[in-house]
């Protein structure tokens, strides 16, 4: 399922360590983008393999007379040599310098347009891929010098030719992450039908371009207010849980976008509720089966890419209060889903250990109010296995700790459940973390362990528990705690 | 981390609610200094709980670049020729002739032969260009459509429209499917240029033949009337190819083409 997205990955064309630290620097810059709350990207769709363009055509910067003569050469003539004249202006179109050196043309939008919406069918294409690689372009004044063929990419949206929408889609979607002055053009004109009657398309290669433009939409700064509303208020939801119905039908690269969609949507609060109407929850909770059973047959490739919006999705799902009154198959209530959580910790434990927070935050939200759960946890033995993880760092230890909580608040039935067992060894190992949000949490485990199940205590004092926590009697945020705790201990 | 054998077996069993324990809570349990409550905890857009999850996927989305090489070939078929008559132009694969059905066959008017992106421009074209009944209706009635998808304003004129469009759609002002039609007028300045695109031999080289011209002017061919086939045709496509006697396609009086 997954095999198919390996062959559209960039080649290996320098040694390991170059591409290694690439790799890094490429990170470093995206983690900065992100907090500084810049995290865009842009995608290029490209049909040539750089020795193919080395052959005859030589991909050269292209000055201010030859743009021009490429334009006139487009203009006129046999279909033939207006094709190549446009492929050799969008071969200097992939340089910065020859874009700049279009853009200040008079006219040459104009013609790029008029090209656009000929109908013959190569030209278009041709004139489309000029645009494509335009909009690419990091610089705001080119992206933006795209903005006259907006109304057309929309219009051609509702045609037929598949591979010439996946085209316009990559386009708009590198243009609406360009700036807010671009997106207040494309909503008036109507983008978010468009997309509406588009998504109904059967190719797969358009649906992954739709998701992609509309993840684009969707991560805007304005979109809460302005772009979520008018999409929530269109079809558009539907389609996209269609899309994520697990099953043979099911794309993976089509399903990564459209996960990322929903879950921009879900995470921006406007209404979840109308989703959890349309059945998001019990769409999600299915399609974390599948992954977990694809976990399972190793055929995982990639598959974290998925993972992470959709545990993300269900996670926010679960804190709308609908949730509570919601009757029947809207609900979650499946106790496979805690299964199928395990399986995708341990797949990202050892493939992608940054995912385990993300992954634990699910499961505070599925334990926290449901005792279902937290008996399944206990009955399927999951205690042990999430011990296993207390070690990982400071915010999976917590995490870890929380949901255990989860399970001893709520009453002595669990904890008697809880211990004996791995868990009291666990708790005095925490109480050697160093970190007051590990230990505090740690202490409210055993607060709850005590009271619910006495029989700890004794244990806990023969196994140097009073020591271990006189470690953390002058740290501010823990001493109240642990004075109750040392109370407790020896008068219990 | 290793799980219990049985866990991949309860996967793959039927969907089930565990029967909960009882629940007991004592009220000590949330005494101070105390301050654990069991609850869900949502996380907003911008929270640096998210950091890592948005790198990995904007690594994704910047590794993505497709290419020839890795995509797999476009099925190659034996090569064949275009089957809308009067059209011979050659294809040996299927993408390509998809494309160029629905570009140039695939919406056109049967009356002046425009092309049209799609059904919903062809439509809204063949009523308020070749539909007497509409000019009868329109001057009694909002009937000019708004052009954008999902909007459903109607308007009395032509130019009602066009100012609509532009002023809340923020469409430019010549957009190319929505040219208003001008009454016969062989004297008008757009005429001559568009006539200049008429095949009077077959030269090889023509201009711009096609229904969206690059020049400003608004559109000025007369409109056809109803069932008459025209005498010239202001956009032939190129790959149209003229032998002895050869017809313009479509004599049906059918109002649209519909795609086979």
């Amino acid at each position: 399922m997954w095999s198919r997205r390996q062959g559209r990955l960039r080649p290996v064309v320098c040694g390991v360590e170059e591409l290694r630290r690439r790799g890094r620097e490429r990170e470093a810059v995206l983690r900065k983008a992100r907090r500084e709350q810049q995290l865009v990207s842009k995608r290029l769709l490209r049909d040539d393999a750089p020795e193919e363009a080395g052959e005859g055509c030589v991909s050269a910067i292209l000055g201010e007379t030859e743009v021009q003569q490429l334009l006139r050469q487009a203009q006129r003539g046999t279909e033939e040599k207006r094709e190549r004249a446009l492929v050799s202006l969008r071969r200097g179109l992939q340089h910065p310098e020859t874009q700049q050196t279009f853009i200040r043309l008079e006219g040459s939008m104009r013609t790029l347009v008029g090209l656009l919406t000929s109908n013959q069918a190569l030209l278009q294409l041709e004139a489309a891929r000029c645009l494509h690689e335009l909009s690419h372009s990091e610089q705001s004044t080119v992206a933006e010098a795209c903005l006259p063929a907006t109304s057309y990419l929309l219009t051609y949206l509702s045609s037929h030719s598949s591979d010439f929408i996946e085209l316009c889609l990559y386009t708009l979607g590198n243009l609406i992450v360009e700036s807010e002055a671009v997106r207040r053009q494309l909503l008036p004109q109507g983008i978010v039908p468009a997309l509406a009657a588009c998504i109904q398309s059967p190719h797969v290669a358009v649906l992954e371009a739709l998701g992609f433009a509309l993840s684009q939409l969707l991560q805007a700064k304005e979109a809460p207010e302005t772009i979520i509303p008018s999409i929530l208020a269109s079809t558009l939801p539907q389609h996209m849980l269609q899309l994520l119905q697990p099953g043979p039908k099911l794309n993976p690269g089509v399903a990564v976008e459209f996960a990322w969609c929903l879950h921009y949507i879900i995470c921006s609060q406007v209404s979840n509720s109308l989703l959890i109407a349309h059945g998001a929850l019990s769409t999600l909770g299915l399609l974390l089966l599948d992954l977990a059973e694809a976990v399972q047959r190793s055929e995982d490739a990639g598959l974290e890419l998925l993972a992470c919006p959709v545990l993300r999705c269900v996670s926010n799902l679960l804190t709308e209060a609908e949730v509570e009154t919601v009757g029947g198959q809207m609900q979650l209530r499946d106790e496979r889903v805690v299964a199928a959580l395990f399986i995708l910790l341990q797949f990202f434990f050892q493939k992608q250990p940054s995912l385990l927070p993300e992954g634990l935050w699910l499961l505070n939200n599925l334990t926290a109010n449901s005792p279902s759960f937290c008996t399944s946890l206990l009955s399927l033995d999951l205690i042990e296995p999430l011990l296993q993880l207390l070690p990982l760092s400071n915010v999976v230890s917590v995490m870890v700790l929380t949901v255990l909580c989860n399970v001893a608040e709520k009453g002595p039935a669990y904890c008697q459940r809880l211990w004996p067992g791995p868990l009291l060894p666990a708790l005095l190992q925490t109480l050697f973390f160093s970190d007051t949000e590990v230990v505090g949490q740690s202490l409210e485990l055993l607060h709850l362990l005590f009271l619910y199940q006495p029989e700890a205590v004794q244990v806990f004092l023969q196994q140097s528990g009073l020591q271990a926590l006189e470690r953390h009697q002058e740290e501010a945020q823990l001493q109240d705690r642990v004075y109750a705790l040392q109370q407790a201990a020896l008068q219990g | 981390m290793q799980l219990p054998p049985a866990l991949h077996a309860r996967l793959a069993a039927g969907p089930g609610t565990a029967e909960p324990l009882p629940v007991a809570r004592d009220p000590a349990a949330e005494a101070a200094p105390f301050r654990f409550a069991a609850r869900p905890v949502r996380f907003p857009r911008e929270h640096e709980f998210f950091e890592d999850g948005d790198v990995q996927r904007h690594l994704y989305l910047q590794d993505v670049l497709l290419q020839v090489a890795d995509v797999p070939e476009k099925p190659r078929v034996p090569a064949f020729t275009c089957q809308v008559a009067g059209c011979c132009q050659v294809f040996d694969a299927l993408d390509d002739y998809e494309h160029h059905y629905h570009t140039l066959h695939g919406n056109v008017c049967s009356f002046c032969k425009r092309a049209f992106p799609s059904g919903h421009l062809l439509d809204a074209h063949i009523l308020e260009w070749h539909d007497s009944l509409f000019q009868i209706l329109s001057e009694r009635q909002d009937m000019y459509q708004c052009l954008v998808e999902g909007c459903t304003e109607k308007f009395k004129t032509s130019r009602d429209r066009k100012d609509h469009m532009v002023r809340m759609h923020l469409y430019p002002v010549d957009f190319r499917f929505d040219k208003p039609k001008k009454s016969r007028s062989p004297a008008s300045p757009g005429a001559g240029t568009q006539a200049s695109a008429d095949v009077q031999g077959n030269s090889g080289e023509r201009s711009e033949g096609d229904a969206m011209e690059i020049c400003t002017e608004p559109a000025v061919a007369s409109p056809a009337p109803v069932g008459e086939r025209r005498t010239y045709s202001h956009r032939i496509p190129s790959t149209v190819c003229f032998g002895q006697g050869a017809t313009r396609g479509f004599k049906s009086s059918k109002k649209k083409t519909k795609q086979c």
